[in-house]
């Protein structure tokens, strides 16, 4: 990897400001022939957002872009493509319900003339997939495909397009353990042909395995560039962070007690009407955080559907404290003190367009301490939200701001203060640090401890591995719609919760 | 090259919601020039006319809310509706159904005490406008069937249910016309101030201003509604019973749209015609729009549009403009709104390269 | 007797069918490509009127009856350009833009054709598109004449089906339209623009949409009455749901209401004895009743209704 080389793309003093951010500044960025070179900080630290830029997706505010030593004015993606740059983004751009080869040829020009060349097309994949060992049936709809599969789609989308310069977003946080190594692999074979990848992540362990060269973002700007050889994670942590990035969690020694969720033969459809949950048991005690991992797509939307009442399963039963709640009614769950945080909070979670307060009343708006005959009593209610607003430290320039003008992280505040205002005996968190930044992270940890300790039972769905072993007092993985076993985080090791996750049993 | 890029921008001043809906107008009244130009109208002519025609004599004035009257029961029928993201389309297929309540209950009622009988044609009324109101509702929510084209196929419906009556069972007796007999003297919306039409349909239609806003701004149903309409899938996980909101806010809606209907009938053609509303309750759409969904806003318009609407006529009259200007100014409204109301969201940045 | 009889009102019952189907299955086609791009045109029924009045001013003007469909077809195209800039460059909701290009098209085709005409006793004509018999098919026994002696725009109509099947399942073109209509992002990061594709789709649209119009004025009736639309364009709408946004499927569906429309005319031409409003009534009610079948199983175009926007937030 000899940095005397010309850089293949050049990006210099980048900047892009979003409404109230600056996503990146001054932001300097070159990427060398045959590296893999990998992108690192937390989540906001302006990666993905540099990286759409160089893809065109974006159009920065200030700065230039080289690409193979011309200057590119990128405006559209198709700029971006046409000098041979491609990128896999976390939200992959495929279109579900048409074929794997409709999806790699959309934009393309292919044959000849008006019509559709499926023939020749279909010739140059089948070559392209021998060649890097990605195998998906061509005629097989997007849909049914898992979402490791739907990956290789889009990496065959971007060698199908001759791409000197693959963008990878996060590519890893959505494989099994085993997966990874096969994408690990693919990626060195490409990287040897004298392609470049530009790997986004914010693992350290996997960017110090896979990438040549590390460039550190904080806050929208460079803070240091590293070859992997002489660096180390300890010191590519203190650099992400600004600071160590060891949380230290504090996990009180509490005895679990009674059972308050207990799930027997649980079964539900998804929404492809397919058999999801098949036949899921699992029980949470009080005092007690059970950790669930798993790849996304193996039931956890579903699960976590079910128990907030936003699904009705085909079978099976689920208890709170003893009690059968009315299985797909939300209310019903929520009366018997369910505390619900759903993994899509922006979608299901929230009302962006009303107001803080507005959100935190949600559930409550009908007791009667919050209305008689149908009037709101806005005295109290003011008064219950600027508790709530206080107690939880969102950042709000009052409880009537919209919502949409929150953080990230205020925004999973305002959704956690509404859950766990009504002390639930169960809380289920589904993925409830995903796209927070650390700090963010650290707070709603805590929190998830501080309501375990406080007598919850907490079931933690999340694909963070470290998240599950910090927290969680028992680990289980669902795979494909079951349990795939059950065992205490002091007896758990990595190796056989990855085994787990790719369905395998001992 | 130039081209448009349109980014969020922070939210504008509170004053800017009231600015916003007058630059609309003003812009709006502007751009009038146009057809009345490509009419041959002379312009200040035109626009003279046009507003001493709504505005000018005391009769022209009480006019003007005569015919604000409707608009605004149809623009707040149409606001209280969208407001839930419940599309109805159909409040002229509702204020006929209204209309029609009140012509049965209005020659029929001969028999029960006078008094009793404007208040029975117009809970009758309200009644007709929201169970059909409710129609649609229980299509969208039970079986999915998407509102907009049901509201606007049940419209066509309710049109060729009126004329079959109108030509069969409620047809007057004698005529060939498609016209129902007149309906008691007991069923006349009063006269409130004289020498004028101004009717009790015009209070009934401020006081559901006030109801609107009162249920829209202090009750649960309001803030169910208004979470519903924002986001229904997190209003279904806090465990608000969507499907009612949607049916009752149908029920409500489509009932200010059958008032509208009561009061075109017993203040002003005292019997059942096929064209006793020209379009009401499509204008209550733009109107709604132009109020921005709120009931004070949509006050503003629909007396904006009952002004355009009158004064059309006397313009025509004086000027040989048609009347449909005032269609046209409608329609443009609308577009200019919408167009000015993305400013309050959004910024456009032309780029030149 | 009476069987001849009986072959005359089955020959009449296909002939009526294909003309009352004709201006839907235009507005039907030209808003399944709108739609298949993402966008639902509520601006269709204005479009219709416009398209009608248009061909109707421009062949009373001129004399050629074809000039006056052109021109039906130039004011659908540039009514589907303004809902293009209203939906699409400037992503206002669909629902409102639509129902705003239908209002103002109203109003003004009304306008126009009182600006040109006054309010004449006896509504203008103009001497209709005649009826042309296809060789040999319409000489089949029963179905023959009534199918096969129609509009030259009834055939044109009817070879679109295929024509747009062909384009949107066989063409790159169609798969850009699709992949836009399902979703933006990917078309947008494979180099597609979303915005040309849908204006395109809109602009073809509404010249589809401007044509159905144009076929009421200039061949099924002579003239132009406010009411001539009469709600088709709604139909349409209706008729693209029912058809699961097919082309194909979606013409049956126009068939279908063409076939009840048809039925509706000849039974009051029997002199049956009920209102013939309630016969008016009954293609809007199996329309709906039509859609609580099928709306369950749609498959709704993945990103209609919703406008795009590449830069939302930041990341």
């Amino acid at each position: 990897m000899a940095t005397s080389q010309k850089p293949i793309a050049s990006m210099s003093s980048i900047t892009k400001r979003f409404l109230d951010v600056t996503a990146n500044n001054d932001i300097d960025f070159n990427l060398y022939p045959g590296e893999i070179c990998a992108l690192l900080g937390e989540n906001g630290a302006g990666k993905t957002t540099l990286m759409n830029i160089l893809f065109g997706y974006y159009a920065c505010d200030e700065g230039e872009i080289f690409i193979k030593g011309e200057k590119a004015e990128l405006s559209a993606p198709r700029d971006a493509i046409s000098r041979g740059v491609g990128m896999v983004r976390q939200h992959f751009a495929l279109v579900p319900s048409q074929t794997v080869l409709e999806n790699i040829i959309i934009g393309t020009d292919y044959g000849k003339g008006l019509f559709l060349d499926l023939k020749s097309a279909r010739t140059k994949l089948l070559r392209l997939q021998k060649k890097f060992g990605l195998q998906v049936d061509p005629d097989a709809r997007v849909w049914t495909l898992s979402v490791g599969e739907q990956q290789k789609v889009e990496i065959l989308k971007a060698l199908y397009r001759d791409v000197d310069i693959l963008i990878m977003d996060e590519p890893t946080a959505v494989l099994a353990p085993a997966e990874t190594v096969e994408l690990f692999n693919t990626l060195k074979s490409m990287v040897k042909e004298g392609r470049s990848v530009v790997f986004i992540s914010h693992k350290l362990n996997e960017v110090m395995e896979i990438a040549d060269r590390v460039v550190v973002l904080r806050g929208g700007r460079v803070v240091a560039g590293r070859k992997t050889s002489e660096t180390n994670i300890k010191e590519l942590a203190n650099l992400m962070v600004g600071r160590d990035l060891l949380e230290r969690l504090e996990k009180k020694k509490v005895r679990p007690g009674k059972p308050v969720l207990e799930i027997e033969n649980l079964r539900a459809l998804n929404d492809k009407k397919l058999l999801a949950l098949k036949g899921l048991n699992l029980v949470v005690r009080k005092n007690e955080i059970l950790g669930m991992a798993g790849i996304s797509g193996n039931g956890q939307r579903e699960l976590s559907e079910a128990l907030f009442g936003t699904r009705d399963p085909i079978g099976g039963t689920i208890k709170i404290n003893g009690e059968a709640p009315r299985l797909g009614s939300p209310v019903s769950f929520i009366r018997l003190k369910m505390g619900r945080i759903p993994e899509d909070r922006i979608e299901t979670g929230l009302m962006m367009d009303l107001s803080v307060e507005e959100n935190l009343i949600l559930e409550n708006h009908a007791t009667p301490e919050f209305q008689r005959f149908g009037m709101m009593n806005f005295k109290k209610i003011h008064q219950f939200s600027e508790d709530l607003i206080g107690a939880y430290s969102i950042m709000t320039a009052g409880r009537d701001a919209v919502t949409s003008s929150l953080s990230g992280g205020n925004l999973q505040k305002v959704m956690l203060a509404r859950e766990l205002a009504g002390r639930p005996a169960v809380v289920v968190a589904s993925q409830p640090t995903r796209g927070l930044d650390v700090g963010a992270m650290e707070y709603i940890h805590q929190r998830i401890l501080q309501e375990k300790e406080r007598g919850a039972g907490v079931l933690l769905i999340s694909e963070d591995l470290d998240e599950i072993f910090a927290l969680s007092d028992r680990i289980t993985v669902l795979y494909e719609g079951v349990i795939m076993g059950d065992v205490p985080v002091a007896e758990a090791s990595r190796e056989q919760i990855g085994l787990w996750m790719s369905g395998v049993t001992k | 090259m130039i081209r448009m890029r349109i980014t969020r921008r922070e939210p504008l001043p509170k004053w800017a919601r009231v600015v916003i809906p007058i630059a609309a107008i003003v812009t709006t009244l502007i751009l009038s020039a146009i057809p009345i130009l490509l009419a041959g109208g002379h312009l200040w002519k035109s626009y003279y006319y046009l507003f001493y025609g709504a505005l000018g004599t005391r009769f022209n004035l009480l006019e003007t809310f005569v015919k604000a009257s409707p608009l605004l029961l149809t623009g707040l029928a149409v606001a209280f509706a969208f407001r839930a993201k419940f599309w109805n389309i159909g409040a002229e297929g509702q204020l006929l159904a209204g209309a029609l309540a009140a012509t049965v209950l209005g020659v029929s009622l001969g028999g029960i005490p006078g008094f009793l009988v404007l208040p029975v044609i117009i809970i009758g009324g309200f009644l007709a406008g929201g169970i059909w109101a409710a129609i649609p509702a229980i299509l969208k929510t039970k079986l999915k069937v998407d509102d907009v084209v049901s509201t606007l196929l049940l419209n066509y419906v309710m049109i060729h249910i009126m004329g079959a009556l109108l030509f069969g069972p409620l047809q007057q007796p004698g005529s060939s016309w498609p016209r129902s007999s007149a309906i008691i003297e007991a069923a006349q919306y009063p006269i409130l101030l004289t020498r004028s039409r101004f009717h009790l349909g015009i209070l009934i239609a401020l006081l559901a201003v006030l109801v609107i806003w009162f249920i829209n701004k202090r009750t649960v149903f309001g803030y169910r509604a208004k979470a519903v309409g924002v986001n229904i899938r997190a209003a279904h996980f806090g465990g608000i019973n969507t499907t009612a909101v949607i049916l009752w806010t149908a029920m409500v809606s489509g009932g200010l749209a059958g008032l509208a209907g009561v009061g075109e009938l017993c203040a002003l053609q005292y019997r059942l015609i096929m064209d006793i509303s020209p379009g009401y309750g499509y204008s209550g759409i733009v109107i709604a729009m132009l109020g921005n969904l709120h009931p004070v806003g949509v006050l503003f318009s629909a007396l904006f549009f009952s002004v355009i609407i009158v004064g059309a006529h006397t313009m025509s009259r004086m000027t040989g403009v048609p009347t449909y200007i005032a269609e046209v100014i409608q329609g443009m409204a609308l577009m200019i709104m919408l167009i000015f109301l993305l400013f309050t969201e959004y910024r456009i940045k032309v780029v030149r390269k | 007797m009476g069987e001849f009889l009986e072959a005359a009102f089955i020959s009449g019952l296909m002939g009526a069918m294909m003309r009352m189907a004709t201006p839907i299955i235009f507005a039907t086609l030209g808003e399944i490509l709108a739609e298949r791009s993402g966008v639902l045109n509520l601006g269709i029924e204005g479009i219709m009127l416009m398209g009608a009045m248009t061909g109707f001013l421009v062949t009373f003007g001129t004399g050629s009856l074809w000039f006056g469909v052109l021109m039906a077809a130039i004011v659908g195209m540039i009514l589907g350009l303004l809902m293009a800039f209203l939906s699409v460059n400037l992503g206002l909701s669909q629902h409102v833009s639509g129902l705003g290009i239908t209002l103002f098209s109203t109003g003004l085709a009304m306008f126009i054709y009182r600006l040109y005409f006054g309010s004449p006793t006896v509504p203008p004509i103009v001497p209709p598109f005649k009826q042309v018999s296809l060789p040999l098919l319409s000489k089949i026994p029963v179905i023959g004449p009534g199918l096969f002696t129609q509009y030259t725009l009834t055939y044109l109509a009817w070879l679109l089906i295929p024509v747009m099947s062909i384009l949107l399942y066989k063409t790159k073109m169609g798969l850009k339209i699709r992949t836009v209509g399902e979703n933006p992002v990917v078309a947008d990061t494979v180099g597609v623009s979303v915005i040309l594709t849908r204006t395109l789709c809109l602009v073809v649209g509404g010249a589809l949409m401007g044509v159905g119009g144009a076929f009421l004025t200039l061949a099924h009736q002579n003239m132009f009455l406010i009411d001539v639309i009469g709600g088709r364009g709604w139909v349409s709408i209706a008729m693209v749901i029912f058809g699961n946004w097919d082309p194909l499927k979606g013409a049956i569906g126009a068939l279908i209401f063409g076939f009840l429309d048809g039925l509706q005319l000849r039974l009051q031409g029997l002199g049956f004895h009920i209102s013939f409003h309630i016969f008016l009534m009954i293609p809007y009610l199996l329309t709906i009743v039509a859609l609580i079948g099928v709306s369950r199983k749609a498959s709704v175009p993945a990103s209609l209704l919703k406008p795009y926007r590449r830069e939302e937030k930041g990341g």
